[in-house]
C-alpha cells in the first residue's frame, strides 16, 4: 500500500459542470413506487443529472476548463493536462490531445488520459502533484468527468437509476510554501469482474462476442455492451478498505478525525458514505454530499461535491480536506488536502 | 451479544418494522419488499455495528435471523473483519 507526504502543490481553482436534463428517481419507469422510495431511501439519490447524446465527457470537461483558463487567465501557462476518464472520445487518440488542441493550450503542454473511474480524481491530484514537486512544472490542469450513463442499459436496475453525468477541470500550481499533502492509495485487481463493461475492447471485441440483450436477475437486463456493477462485491469492498485508508492518512498526517474540517467521499451511494463515516465515528455535517441531486458521477463526483457543497468554506477558509476516491479496479486513494483561497464554479452545460 | 439484542438493533434499522414483529426463526427475505436493497442494509447495520463485515456470499448462506445472529457471533469471536 503506497503512503506518502506531497510537498509544493497547492489547489488553485475547481470548476465543474454538469448537464442541464434531469432524470428523476421517482421517474424510472421500471421501479414500483415502493422500489423507487426505497432506492432514493438507501443511495440518497433523488435526481441526477443527464447529458444528451452528442455530449462526451470531454465536452463537460472542456467547458469546465475553458471557464476556468477564461476566469484565471491562465491558458498560456499550462504544463500538463491530465485527463481522468473512463468514457474517452475514441479508443485513440487520447482526448487528452484533443482537449490540448481544442482548450488553445500550449503545445509544449504534456497530456494525457487517466483511465480510472471513481479513485481517479485523488489520483490525478497524486500526478499533479508529482509533476510540480520539483518546480520544473508550474501549471497543471486536472480534468475528471465521466459520461457514465452511455454504458448502462435502461433496463438494469441496479446501474441505470444509479449514475449522472459530470466533468471537472481543477488547477494545480507550484507553490514552495504549500502545506503538506498526505496519501494512501491501493489497487485491488481481483474485484475487476465487480465493475466492468466486458465487451468492444481487445479481450471481448465486438463482432466476436454476442451483443444482444439477457436477463441475468428479476430487474436487470443488459449486454456484454454495457456496465455490470456487483453492488454488494463492492460495498464491502469499500467497508472493507476505506475507513482503513481514511485511518492511514489520518496516522500519517498525525490528525484525528475532528481535526479535519470535511471528508469528501466519492459519492458511490449514502449506504456507503454514512457507513464509511460511522466505521470512523464521526458527524454527518463533516461529510458533505451531493449524490442527492447529481447521483454518482464516478471521477467527478469529489470535485462535484465540493463545488456543491463547499463554495463558500473552501474559498474563504483554511482548511483540512480529507478525500477518498473508491471504485473500479478496485482502486482507492485518499488524500489529506490542505487549501486556502480556493475559486470553485458549478455550471450547466451550455 | 444476546440474540434478543440483536433483533432490537434490526427492528430498529427498518422503520416499517413492528417491535416484535421478529423472531429468531424469521427468515429475514420474507420482510415485506425485500430487495438487494435490504441486503446492503444488513451488511451495512453488522459493520457499523458489531464491526463484523459479511459477504455477499454469508449473506446467501443465511435463511434466518438466528443464521445472521450466528454467522456474526462466530465472526466476532475469530476477529471481525478479517476473519
Amino acid at each position: 500500500m503506497a503512503e506518502l507526504t506531497l510537498k509544493h502543490a497547492a489547489v488553485k481553482a475547481i470548476y465543474t459542470v454538469v448537464p442541464k436534463t434531469i432524470y428523476k428517481s421517482i421517474d424510472y419507469p421500471f421501479f414500483s413506487e415502493e422500489e423507487a422510495k426505497m432506492f432514493s431511501k438507501t443511495t440518497g439519490i433523488i435526481e441526477r443529472r443527464v447529458a444528451n447524446a452528442n455530449i462526451t465527457a470531454s465536452d463537460l470537461c472542456y467547458q469546465a476548463a475553458n471557464a476556468l483558463l477564461e476566469e484565471l487567465n491562465c491558458r498560456n501557462d499550462i504544463d500538463l493536462l491530465v485527463f481522468v476518464t473512463q468514457s474517452p472520445d475514441y479508443f485513440l487518440p487520447a482526448s487528452a490531445a484533443i482537449l490540448q488542441d481544442k482548450l488553445g493550450l500550449p503545445t509544449t503542454c504534456i497530456a494525457f488520459d487517466v483511465n480510472l473511474g471513481c479513485s481517479g480524481y485523488v489520483h490525478g491530484l497524486l500526478l499533479a502533484n508529482r509533476y510540480l514537486q520539483n518546480g520544473g512544472l508550474k501549471k497543471v490542469l486536472l480534468l475528471a468527468g465521466d459520461k457514465s450513463t452511455i454504458s448502462t442499459h435502461e433496463k438494469d436496475k441496479t446501474t441505470f437509476p444509479l449514475f449522472g453525468d459530470a466533468g471537472s477541470a481543477s488547477l494545480i500550481e507550484y507553490d514552495a510554501k504549500a502545506l503538506d499533502w498526505f496519501l494512501d492509495a491501493g489497487t485491488d485487481g481481483s474485484g475487476a469482474d465487480a465493475i466492468i463493461i466486458p465487451g468492444g475492447h481487445s479481450r471481448n471485441p465486438y463482432g466476436t462476442i454476442d451483443t444482444s440483450d439477457f436477463t441475468s436477475a428479476p430487474g436487470v437486463t443488459r449486454s456484454l455492451k454495457h456496465l455490470h456493477l456487483d453492488g454488494m462485491q463492492v460495498f464491502n469492498f469499500a467497508l472493507k478498505n476505506v475507513p482503513n485508508s481514511l485511518r492511514n492518512v489520518l496516522n500519517k498526517a498525525d490528525l484525528s478525525i475532528d481535526e479535519v474540517d470535511f471528508c469528501i467521499l466519492h459519492q458511490a451511494n449514502q449506504l456507503i458514505t454514512d457507513s464509511i463515516r460511522k466505521k470512523v465515528k464521526s458527524s454527518p455535517e463533516k461529510f458533505p454530499s451531493s449524490i442527492q441531486l447529481f447521483g454518482n458521477t464516478s471521477s467527478a463526483s469529489i470535485p462535484l461535491t465540493i463545488c456543491s457543497e463547499l463554495k463558500e468554506q473552501i474559498a474563504s477558509q483554511k482548511l483540512k480536506l480529507l478525500l477518498s476516491g473508491f471504485g473500479v479496479g478496485f482502486s482507492w486513494a485518499t488524500l489529506l488536502l490542505n487549501t486556502e483561497g480556493v475559486q470553485t464554479k458549478l455550471l450547466e452545460y451550455e | 451479544m444476546e440474540i434478543i439484542d440483536f433483533i432490537k438493533v434490526i427492528e430498529e434499522e427498518f422503520e416499517d418494522l413492528t417491535p416484535g414483529t421478529l423472531s429468531p426463526d424469521s427468515v429475514f427475505r420474507d420482510m415485506d419488499g425485500w430487495s438487494s436493497m435490504h441486503a446492503l442494509i444488513f451488511v451495512a447495520l453488522i459493520d457499523t455495528t458489531y464491526d463484523v463485515l459479511l459477504t455477499g456470499e454469508e449473506l446467501k448462506s443465511c435463511l434466518t435471523i438466528n443464521d445472521l445472529f450466528d454467522i456474526t457471533n462466530l465472526k466476532m469471536s475469530s476477529g471481525g473483519i478479517n476473519a
